[in-house]
Order: structure tokens, then sequence, then C-alpha cells
């Protein structure tokens, strides 16, 4: 028997559906065309919508005159500020943008006007009829003129000069951790940022049904690509002062995300005002362009480390200051800042850790959340900063990191709970598969120069191999929502029909990571009935239950727990009726494929169509919901605590095999190991395409995309000069999945829509080092920095490329929270001992 | 003004009043409802708009409707003849090589010009092939194992379903 | 979502008929074939032409005909899909293929032609982007505008010459068939360029570049590398062909070095040719020349990756190219 037919006939788990590969519920909708996104609605009368936006990276607005657009045949409307004065954000602690400028522009393509006609070729006369007079101000174009300028006030949210956030913190006892080390190590990084770049551009279309009698005067409805419906929808009723019982948001299938379509935006505002003036639907397609004007993409970050470690590898204490270019607006940037310090303590565990955080406004455009949300950048530079401690001790870097894991079912310095965690067995997987030890063992055979007789191996070559490893984690979710309320972050409604259909409604959106399917998988594997019956419902604000929204990882964890307490109400009415009538106990019931057995004698059944017919006589109409809140108890007591606790963290590593060309400083992934503690798959073939995905995208930001700004603005905003990596670029990957349930998720399952991009970036940083032996210690490692690198060094210019350190403020402008894990810890244990988490948590 | 012109487009022959300066992709999105054919870029630069221009794969962003009067058109709705999909819209299916879906018409189809090329395309072949084809949720991976499933199934004949050997993630 | 501008398109039926059209529309019109660089261009509003001439329909524009020894007529329309796939330039004139099959991706191979190729618009970021951005930055000289963004105290424009195929075919010596209602005339590659970012064609407006004709390959051995970022998409960032021709003894007769994306026109590096006639390919030899050679890139900061890294590259690519020669077995 292969290895395979054992494992088949072993079944791991006693699941039917959970943990077997299949295909996702939309697929066939996908590979035929039928998928419908947003760009592919076209309604009668629909009217087209465009923005016009700001040309000046700063500057005061004098006066807009639209009055030769307005008399273009055509036209039907056109918006300014003045229209949509109401401020709005994604975070209420960040409400600082208008759908279209008040007075100041703030970035080049901030939003001034918009228009709706009848064609989009009458929106490109009409913009270029509109006339708005500009007072430039001075710009600030990066984090060192963002501090050095306090007197250009970007934006107003900045307390102190162009700071938007500051941070401190230190958890435990720093000094006393740095008195303990053998050896101190400091470093600085740089993270350029990026944009997601999702293959479909922002969409959406907004159709407004007046009706006289309403007191409001109508509806509106808002179909829109984006990853967070519910948030789309507070805002919009927001701006438009029409209450959210009158708004309706609905998420069409939408073409990928990533982090990016998760704010609420001004052309989805813009396009509902559009409709209400005119009582026509617009529609407002963003181009490419736009895509990177909106942005919200991963911040810049410069990044300073100092750690402390014993001779035999052990950390004593890590000190991590972070500079985060924000852009012109807030944005998810607050909680951006807060990421870039909560989770170094979730990996390795740190006796005592100090975070130093700021996040700066710029005028660019406003950085958000991207796959990864604030974790990657100090992710890539403490495992690059742990590389280097590694080799300056003689100690093998794997063996470093091993020494430091964290345990399962533990806390952290910063207070953090933390459940299950395969991060060991991650670890000894990749380096397995990756054949690391033998690898390096033949390097420094090479190295040695003992091959020197062999004819073939000391043949000239200018391409260096290399390998390098990393290791990272991620949460399933924020244990805490934007709006700190007590009501649940995801529910899930199932509604059983007499036909046997089951209709299952949840907020939840599908962004390509497989949601829709997800929920499919965990009704039908808890109710025990085929897939097929199963309709689906999702990302309707007006039909379908609030699930918060595609950010954070959280849908799988989430609403697949809401669904399976939803199921499981419904599974104990027809248990009930079941057992009466095959005259058995309700504890004997299972059910599967449609048909409910008494365990004791599969002979005697009920088939799941009868159940619910006599279910539904007995209880009149079938519907149930369930709902998943985060338990109490995973975090400290501190202020700030609420950003980087999660119900349960996932945990990934990667090796990655670089071959690096020392004349040219190219640089070629050849191979990209990567495994991913995931609790559970709900379905392997979702999960290993996320683990690909991940890797695919953390190879593109070690190595190819770059984003810069030249003269005020974003100097590559197309696909071809911002490169996203092609077939003929993407490595080969390999992904291993490490299932240990874990306790809380549902069927034990955790996150893999972000966690495995983390590793990637780092990985293959320690891989170019190992290859050529410099260091480029700033994110893209693009060709020409290792070229100058590999100069620097034979010039005798230091180990590489290095980025200039910021001078760092003194005082840091805020005040330090000190923090003590110790008492809090006892308390928090025995409290979740006793959690009872919402509904039927497994 | 418009002008009236005549597109085979799924094996259909269609007269159609056009805007000369309208692309195909508009044409074929905006006029005739085939919403299946995607844009990113509308400039050549990520292929997601791809179709089959007698056989060959094109980027409809980049093509004149007046200009491709005497060909065959196919677009990703006039893949599945008689109901039944083509043997790669499956295996895209089964195997997970659509995620968000947006590049996965234009990759079929360049895809589907693929098999009929190489009927047994080596990874490189594929490589090459798909280098026209961005996709930013896959990592590629997918897309190609659901190519090589399908040119077996293609050259076996075979029906069944074939269920993907992914045991190997495991522990 | 971008669109092309309005305007008019004619579709002549054969040579005589395009370049009376474009003799009668003058100015207003302007030629397309493959529409690959046109189109985005005019998608961006560098170029909003009122009437468009399409190539398409030419029978003759498809042609290829000739061989390996007496040289070959391609002509103007023929793809290059159809130009890497060749069997007898994948034999004889190796370097065009490879250029050819290097252009951008599969399906803009299938589409773009040889004629459009070498007639590509030269290239800079501050130019090839949309006519927002080039409002919001002020334009530049080579439209709308009147400086020169990269080099602001410049009197003109740098853009840059990045058709893959251009430097092959000045380096194997081929010459295009120019055809207008006046004549025809045909002329080398190498002088159909001229050192300028905003007209870089010595063409009249109203000539049609209806073939390529390259001359015999009997005796020469060709080479082309390609650095950009990715493995598709992009453009050369520099290009470098050589063509040459070894006598008996193993010395080098005659050769060709020409750089592409260096300049506003693809540069013929006569010095490390010079260095190199009458003597063998030797790693000294090669580096001598392509040290020589890679003097005459002189990048701006107006194309990917940065300009002092393209400049310093470049002597590797030549070096490489040259050694191509060395371990291709042809010269011993
Ligand atoms: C994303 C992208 C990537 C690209 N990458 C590359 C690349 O890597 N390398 C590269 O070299 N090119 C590249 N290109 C440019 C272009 O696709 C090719 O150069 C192609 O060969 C142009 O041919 P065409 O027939 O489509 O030209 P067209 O767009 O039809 O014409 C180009 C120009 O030539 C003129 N013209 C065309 N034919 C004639 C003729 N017979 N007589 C007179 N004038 C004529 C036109 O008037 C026009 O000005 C890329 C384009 C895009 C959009
Ligand atoms: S080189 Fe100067 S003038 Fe020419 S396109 Fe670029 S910026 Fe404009
Ligand atoms: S839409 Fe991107 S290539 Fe056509
Ligand atoms: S599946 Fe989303 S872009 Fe390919």
């Amino acid at each position: 028997m292969s290895k395979q037919e054992q494992n088949r006939a072993q079944p791991v788990h006693p699941y039917t559906i959970v943990g077997t590969p299949r295909a996702k519920v939309d697929a066939y909708a996908k590979v035929t065309g039928r998928a419908v996104y947003a760009d592919d609605i076209l309604l009668p009368r629909m009217l087209y919508g465009r923005i016009l936006r700001s040309p000046h990276a700063h500057a005061r607005i004098l006066s807009i005159d639209t009055s030769r657009a307005k008399k273009l045949p055509g036209v039907l409307a056109i918006i300014t500020g003045e229209d949509l004065p109401q401020k709005f954000g994604i975070l209420p602690s960040s409400q600082d943008e208008y759908a279209l400028a008040i007075d100041k522009v703030r970035y080049v393509g901030d939003p001034v006007v918009a228009i709706a006609a009848l064609d989009p070729d009458i929106l490109d006369e009409a913009i270029k009829l509109i006339q708005v007079e500009y007072e430039l101000l001075p710009a600030l174009m990066s984090i060192d003129e963002a501090l050095a300028h306090p007197e250009v006030k970007i934006n107003d949210e900045a307390r102190i000069g162009n700071i938007h956030k500051a941070v401190s913190y230190e958890f435990g006892e720093i000094e006393a951790g740095f008195a303990e080390a053998d050896y101190i190590r400091e470093d600085w990084f740089y993270y350029e940022g990026n944009n997601h770049a999702p293959l479909e551009a922002h969409a959406c279309v907004a159709q407004w049904e007046p009706n006289p009698s309403d007191p409001i005067g109508g509806k509106l409805t808002l179909w829109t690509s984006t990853q967070t419906p519910h948030y789309v929808h507070r805002e919009l009723s927001k701006v438009l002062g029409i209450p959210q019982s009158h708004v309706r948001v609905i998420a069409p299938h939408v073409g990928g995300g990533f982090g990016g379509k998760s704010d609420p935006f001004s052309h989805e505002i813009c396009a509902s005002e559009l409709s209400r003036r005119t009582g026509r639907p617009v529609k407002i397609t963003c181009t490419r362009e736009e895509v990177f004007l909106l942005h919200r993409g991963r911040h810049p970050v410069k990044m300073w480390i100092k750690t402390g470690v014993r001779r035999d590898g052990s950390l004593t204490a890590m000190h991590f200051r972070s500079f985060l270019d924000g852009g012109a607006y807030g944005s998810y940037g607050i909680a951006s800042t807060y990421y870039t310090g909560a989770l170094q303590t979730v990996t390795y565990t740190l006796p005592c850790y100090k975070f130093e955080g700021m996040r700066l406004f710029t005028n660019k455009p406003p950085c958000g959340p991207k796959r990864g949300h604030g974790t990657t950048q100090p992710r890539y530079a403490v495992e690059v900063h742990l590389d280097k401690i590694a080799f300056d001790l003689g100690i093998d870097p794997v063996e470093l990191r091993r020494r430091n894991l964290i345990e399962p079912y533990s806390y952290t310095v910063n207070g953090l709970r933390i459940t299950s965690c395969a991060l060991g067995e991650c670890l000894d997987r990749v380096v397995e598969r990756s054949g690391w030890n033998s690898f390096h063992a033949d390097k420094q055979i090479v190295a040695a120069g003992l091959h020197a007789e062999n004819g073939a191996s000391s043949a000239v070559t200018t391409v260096k191999r290399g390998m390098g490893l990393a290791a990272s984690s991620y949460i399933c979710g924020a244990g805490k929502p934007i709006y700190w309320n007590e009501l649940p972050h995801s529910a899930v409604q199932i509604r059983l029909d007499r036909s046997g259909g089951v209709t299952v409604y949840c907020g939840a959106t599908d962004i390509g990571q497989g949601s829709t399917s997800i929920l499919a998988y965990i009704v039908a594997e808890e109710l025990g009935i085929q897939i097929g019956r199963i309709h689906l419902q999702t990302a309707d604000t007006a039909l379908t239950p609030v699930d918060l929204g595609s950010y954070s990882s959280r849908v799988t964890f989430m609403a697949g727990n809401a669904a399976i307490a939803a199921a499981r109400k419904l599974k104990e009415q027809l248990f009930q009726v079941a057992a009466e009538r095959m005259q058995v106990s309700p504890e004997r019931l299972y059910a599967v494929n449609d048909v409910i057995y008494d365990e004791d004698d599969p002979g005697v059944t009920l088939s799941f169509e009868h159940a619910v017919q006599f279910a539904e006589a007995r209880f009149g109409a079938l519907v149930a919901a369930g709902s998943y809140t985060p338990p109490e108890g995973i975090h400290g007591d501190y202020k700030g605590a609420g950003v980087g606790p999660s119900p349960a963290y996932s945990y990934s590593t990667c090796v990655a095999q670089v071959a690096v060309d020392e004349e040219t400083g190219e640089i070629v992934v050849e191979k990209l190991w990567l495994a991913h503690d995931v609790g559970q798959s709900i379905n392997p073939l979702l999960v290993a395409g996320q683990v690909e995905g991940g890797a695919y995208m953390g190879y593109g930001e070690a190595v190819m995309e770059q984003q810069i700004f030249r003269k005020g603005r974003h100097k590559i905003p197309s696909l071809l000069d911002y490169k996203l990596a092609t077939t003929l670029d993407t490595p080969e990957i390999e992904t291993i999945l490490v299932e240990i349930p874990d306790r809380e998720g549902p069927f034990g399952g955790k996150e893999a829509g972000q966690g495995p991009l983390n590793p990637v970036i780092p990985a293959i940083a320690n891989a170019v080092y190992n290859a050529v032996g410099v260091r480029v210690d700033e994110v893209p490692i693009t060709s020409d920095k290792v070229f100058k690198a590999l100069r620097n060094q034979s010039q005798g210019k230091g180990m590489g490329l290095q980025p200039s350190p910021i001078e760092t403020p003194s005082p840091w402008p805020t005040r330090l929270i000190k923090w003590q894990p110790e008492e809090h810890q006892s308390a928090m244990k025995r409290q979740s001992d006793h959690t009872s988490l919402q509904e039927g948590v497994l | 003004m418009r002008e009236l012109i005549s597109l085979q487009v799924n094996g259909e022959r269609r007269e159609i009043a056009v805007l000369q300066h309208h692309t195909l992709l508009e044409v074929l999105r905006e006029d005739m409802g085939l919403i299946g054919t995607k844009h990113g870029c509308e400039l050549g630069e990520c292929g997601a708009c791809t179709v089959l221009i007698d056989g060959m794969p094109v980027l409809s962003c980049l093509a004149l409707p007046i200009e491709v009067q005497a060909c065959d058109i196919l677009t990703i709705e006039g893949l599945e003849q008689n109901g039944k999909l083509h043997p790669l819209q499956e295996t895209f299916a089964e195997l997970g090589a659509a995620q968000c879906g947006y590049c996965t018409p234009g990759m079929l189809l360049a895809g589907v010009a693929l098999l009929r090329k190489h009927p047994h395309p080596t990874r490189e072949q594929m490589k090459e092939y798909l280098a026209g084809n961005l996709c930013r949720c896959t990592g590629y991976t997918k897309i190609y194992e659901a190519v090589e499933v399908a040119a077996q199934r293609m050259s076996t004949g075979e029906e069944q379903p074939m269920r993907p050997e992914v045991e190997e993630y495991h522990v | 979502m971008l669109r092309l501008p309005p305007f008019q398109y004619l579709a002549p039926k054969n040579l005589a008929e395009a370049a009376h059209m474009l003799s009668q529309e003058g100015e207003r019109a302007m030629l397309v074939a493959g529409g690959t660089d046109l189109y985005p261009n005019m998608k961006r509003r560098q170029f909003t032409p009122p009437v468009l001439i399409g190539l398409r329909g030419i029978p003759t524009f498809k042609n290829i005909s000739g061989s390996a020894e007496e040289g070959m007529h391609i002509g103007a329309g023929v793809t290059l899909t159809t130009l890497a796939e060749h069997p007898l330039l994948l034999a004889h004139y190796p370097a065009l293929a490879t250029a050819a099959g290097s252009v951008s991706t599969p399906q803009l191979r299938n589409v773009g032609t040889i004629g459009g190729n070498l007639l590509l618009d030269t290239r800079c970021n501050y130019y090839n982007q949309t006519e927002f951005w080039r409002h919001s930055i002020g334009y530049c000289m080579k439209k709308d505008g009147d400086i020169c963004l990269v080099a602001p105290g410049s009197p003109r424009c740098w853009a840059i010459s990045s058709a893959d195929t251009a430097p092959v075919l000045v380096s194997l010596g081929a010459s295009v068939r120019l055809v207008s209602v006046r004549g025809e005339r045909i002329v080398p590659v190498q002088d159909l360029f001229r050192d300028d970012g905003i007209h870089p064609y010595t063409k009249a407006t109203d000539e049609i570049l209806s073939e390529v004709i390259l001359p015999s390959a009997t005796g020469w051995q060709s080479v082309y590398l390609k650095l950009r970022r990715r493995g598709s998409f992009d453009f050369p960032i520099l290009g470098v062909a050589v063509s040459l021709s070894a006598s008996e003894d193993g010395t080098v007769s005659e050769v060709r070095i020409v750089l592409g994306a260096v300049a506003s026109y693809p540069v013929v590096a006569k010095d490390a040719a010079t260095l190199l006639i009458g003597q063998r390919l030797t790693p000294e030899t090669i580096e001598a020349a392509s040290t020589s050679a890679a003097r005459r890139a002189k990048p701006l900061d107006n194309a990917d990756l940065t300009m002092n890294y393209r400049k310093q590259v470049a002597t590797v690519y030549i070096r490489r190219a040259l050694s191509h020669f060395l371990n291709s077995n042809y010269i011993k």
C-alpha cells in the first residue's frame, strides 16, 4: 500500500466533509464566466461616474468651477466637497476623510469632484471643463521629512506635528533583561511598503429607489467590490445622512482584496450620492492608476531593533521601535501602528519587551492593511535580526529559533493568550523537506575548498546559491472589534425548507479565499447533509446577519464557529423528531449524507428531508441563528491591549532557496518551502491555495514590487511598471500543512489567509545573505541593491546596504505604559478556565 | 457614430452597431453582455481580457472589433459546449485554480490554446505560454496542476473526475 | 476603465491604397498595425489622431521570403510570434528570433508586428503615464509641455528607444523599405533612427514601412541579451545585440555590437568593434571590447531600476554576449 493509500484508509479525523479536498461552491460560476463582479453589473438607465482627483501632493483649494462642465449635454450631476461635508473613516478614532476634499488636498489622487454622465466619453469631456484653483503647500514625502517639519501640518488628526499616533510600552523589566544578556545587537531595517494590486480594480454601482411615501425618501442599494460591506454600510449612512435601515450594501463576487478593499471609499459614497441626485443607477469603476492612489497598502516602516541574548541563544530582552509612513489619512493606521509591536512576543518567548511606535502623516496615498497587517514589516526585521545574531554567536539559525519557541497554551509577556501552537513542528517539517541540513553541509564543504580538485564544482560560475529560513505567527481574527461593543463579531442564520433545501445566510464576504464555501462545508458537516442542498446568501447587509468582514483572518474562525452554533440548534430539533419517529433516544443518532442513522442499528434510518418535514410540522418554520464573540481574558488590562489579542494564532515557517548572480546582483528565488499550522483544514485545497498565494505575494514583496514616490507622486502606478510576478518569475512552492486542532477553532481550524506570507520575506532575505554574504537590510531586495551591496563590500564599505537611521525623538512623544504580566496572568488563567464561549464553540 | 459590423463570437455570427473607437473588450462586455471577459488594466499589462481570436490568445483591451470581423472569436462563455465544460474548466474548479476568479477567464483561454499547441505541456512550456496572464491569488501552482490533469484527461478521454492528490499536505 | 479617444478608422486593402490614404489625410492620420504600442498610448492620450489607417488588411505585409544564403524579406505586418518561431530565423538569425520572442507576452506577440516594433514610440517613465499623471506633474516637452523632467536643464528629450528588435536589426545590417505616394526607398535600419526622443525616426510622415530586408546570414552568428526585471511583460532596460563573422583562422573579421535601451536610438559601439577586428576572442579581448562598448551606455533616470545599475551591468551583459560566441563552438 502506498503512503497515500494508507492515509486514505485511516482517516485522521472523524469528519465526512471537513478535511477533504473539494471544489469551491462558486468554482463553476468562476470557470464559466458566470460569476458577476461589481463592474459586470449593467442596470437599465445606468450612468457612469468618475472622480476628478488632486494633481498636487499638498495644496489649498481656492475655488472650484464646475459651471462649464454642468452645461455639457449628457452631464447629469456634479458634486463637490460641500455636498458631502460629513467626515468618515474606518476607525472611530480616525474620522479624517471627506468623500470629496474640503479646503485642502493632501496627496496626488485626493478626490475633489465627482461627475455622473450618460457615457464615459462625455465624462472625459466634462472632466476637462472643470477648473480647480489651488495654492500649493509644501509636501512632505517621507518619514524624515514629516518629523523634520512639524510646522507643515498635513492632517489635523496629528496631535504633535505630523505624528498621527505614538505608543510606548514596557512589558517586564527591560533593563534587567538586557543586563542578563551575554550579547546585545542593534539593527535598522526599512520596509518600503507596497500595494495589494488585486486583479480587479475597485468598482461599484449605486442605485437609489425613491419612494415618496417613505419619510426618508427612499432606499439606497450599493453593489461594491469590498471586503467589509458592514463598515461601508455604516459609513455610507453616516456621510449621506440616510439611516442604516435604508441602506443596503452588497458585495458581489470580489476579484481579490488582500486588505485593499477594507476601507469605505470616496467612490462608493460619491456613486451613491450621484445616484440619489439623478434618480438613476451610477457606476464608478476605478482605473488601475486609481487603485494605486486609493492605496491603503502596506505601510513603509523604518525599524530599529535591539535584542539581548545569552550565549546559548535564549533571548533575554527585546526593544523595538517602528516609524510608519502613514500617507495622508488615518485609515487603519492606529491599528497598524500597534500591530507593528503587538505580535513580536507571540512567536518566541520574550521575558521582557519594550515597544515604541509612531505613525507619521505624509503627502502620499493613505496606507492601511495589507495581508499580514502591520506584522509583516516587523517580522521581516526580527527574523533577519535573529539570523544575524545566530551568525554572530555561531549558532545554527534553526537552533536559535528552536530555543525560543513560544509554548502552546501559555501567556506572552504582553498578556496575550496563546492556545494551540505547532511552530516547532512547522520548523522541523520545513527543515526536513527543504534538505536544509545537507544544503548547508555541502555549502560548507565547498566553502572550505575541499572540492578544489573536482573540476565540475570549481568551474567558474557567478551564480551563488543560498538558503534562508524564518518563522512567524498571525492572528485568527482580532479579539476586539473596530467599534468596541458587546455585539457578536459574526452571525449565521440557517433556514431549512420543507423541500430539503438549506439556506445559509451570513455577512461574510468571499474575496476569493473561499469563505462562502467554508460556510457550506461546516453546515453540511454539522447537519450531516450533502453540500449540494445548500444555498448561500452572503455579504448583503439587508439579507444577512452581520459579519464584520474579510480582514484580520477572522472569517473561518468566527463565521465558522457561528455556523456551527446555528447548525447545532437545528440539528437538535431534527434529532428530537427523528428520535421519536425512529423510536430511539436522540443521543444514539448521527447524520451523514442526508440520512439520520441509529448508531447501534444503522438499518434504522430517516431521511433528512423527512426529518425536516416532521420538524417543521412540530416546531413551525425552521430557522436558527448562531453567533460568535471572542472569549474574554485573552489580553492584558493596559490601555491599547485591544490590538494583538486573538482567539488563536496560526504559525508558519519558510525556507527559501535562492540563486544570486554575483556580477549583476540578479536574484532568482528557486523554491519556497512553507509549513503552516492551520489547526485543522476545513478544505485542504483551499488552505494550500492560501499558502501558495501568500508565498507568491511574499516573494513579490521581497524582491519585485517597488512603491517609489518621485516629485510628489507615485512613480509607477501601472501594472507594467509596478512589478507583479509572472509565471516565469514565481518560484516553485511546496506546501506543508501541519494540523494540530485548536481547542476553540471550528473543528479545530485556524487561519491561513495571511500568516503564510510573513516568513517568506525574511527567509528570502536570509537566503540572499547565505548566497553572497551581503545584507540588504531593506525590502524589496532588488538586483540593483544587491549589486550595490556587493560593490560596497568589495570596496570595504561595510557588510552590504543598510538604511539610514532615524533620529529618534527623545523623549518618545507619548507616555510610557509599563505593565507586569505576572499578577494578571494568574487572574486570567482562572478566568479563562471558566470562559463560557458564546454558543457552542467546540 | 455607430457603425454596423458583424462579429463571430462563440460560433454565433451577430450584426452589431458599435462605436469605432470602442475596443473588443468594451463591445463584448457592454454591447453584447458577455461580461465573462474581465479587465485589470486596459493597457495590455495584465492579460485578464484575453480572448481567443482564430484560436490565438489576444488581448481584447487592445483589439478593435472592426479589425476582427473576419475572425472567429472565443470568449469564456463559449468554452462550454452543449452544457459540457471543457476539461480545463473542470480541473480549474476541482483543483482550486480559481481563487477570486478574476484572472480565470483569461487564464483558461490561454490554457486552452496552450493545450492545443502542446497537448502534454511541461511546466516550462506552461510558464512560457501563461506568462501573459497575471494571477494575484494563486501563485500559479494550482493552475499548473489543473493544466496537467486536464492534459491527462484529454489524452485518455477519461471522464471521471479525478480526485486531487493532496494527501501529501498532511503530516 | 481606460478607453480610446474617438477616431475614424480606415482599412486600406493594399499598400498603394494605404499610401494614398496616408497622403490624403496628412498629419491627421496615424498608421496602426497591431496597435499594441499605439492603443495604450492613445488610451493615455499621448496620441489622439482623428484618423487611423489600419494596415492589417494588406496581404503582402504578412509575407516572409528568401533564405539564409541570399537574405530574407519580412513583411512589416509579420507578427512577433511568427518571427520567434520561424525555423529559418531560429537557425540563422537567432538574435532576431530571441528578440522577437522576448517582447512582452504571448498575447502581445500574437498581434504585435515587426514594423510596429521598429517604429515603437520612445519610452520614458515621465511620459508613459496617464493623462492625469502627466497633467499632475505639468507635462514634458515630448507631449504638451516644454521642459524635460528627467534632465530639466536639457534642451532635448531623452526618451529611450526600447524596441527589442531594433538593436538586433541594426547589428544584422538589415534595411527597410519605405513606401509613399512619392515612391519608395530602401534605408539601412541604422539610418531609420535619429538621436531625438521626440522625433526618433527619419521616416517621413507619409511613408509606410513595407518590409524588413535581412542580408545574407552566411558566415554570421548573432546573439541578443535583454535586461529586465521580470520574465515577461517588461520592455528591455538594456539590450545587447551582437553579430559577428570570423575568418578561417578564428579571428574576428566583422562584428557589430549594438546597445538597445540606453539612448533615443540603438547605439552602435564602433570603437569596441574596432578593438576586436583581426583579434581572436579571448577573455582579455572581450573584456577590453566590453568596457569600451559599455562607455556608450548613458542611461538616465527614466526607466526601471537605478541608472547607475543599468550603466554598470552593461559591461557584464556585453561581455556575456561576446562570450556567447566562445561557448557556441563557433570560434574554436
Ligand atoms: C505591456 C506591454 C509590454 C511591451 N513590451 C515590449 C517589449 O518587451 N519589447 C518591445 O520591443 N516592445 C514591447 N511592447 C511594445 C509593442 O507591443 C511591440 O513593440 C509591438 O511590436 C508593436 O507592434 P504593433 O504592430 O502592435 O505596433 P503599433 O502599435 O500598431 O504601431 C506602433 C507604431 O508604429 C507605427 N507603425 C506600425 N506599423 C507601421 C508601418 N508598417 N509603417 C509605418 N509605421 C508603422 C504606428 O503608426 C505606431 O506609431 C510592449 C507593449 C505593451 C503594451
Ligand atoms: S526624456 Fe524628458 S522630455 Fe523626454 S519624455 Fe522623458 S521627461 Fe519627457
Ligand atoms: S485588461 Fe489588462 S491586458 Fe487587457
Ligand atoms: S484567482 Fe484571483 S487573480 Fe487569479
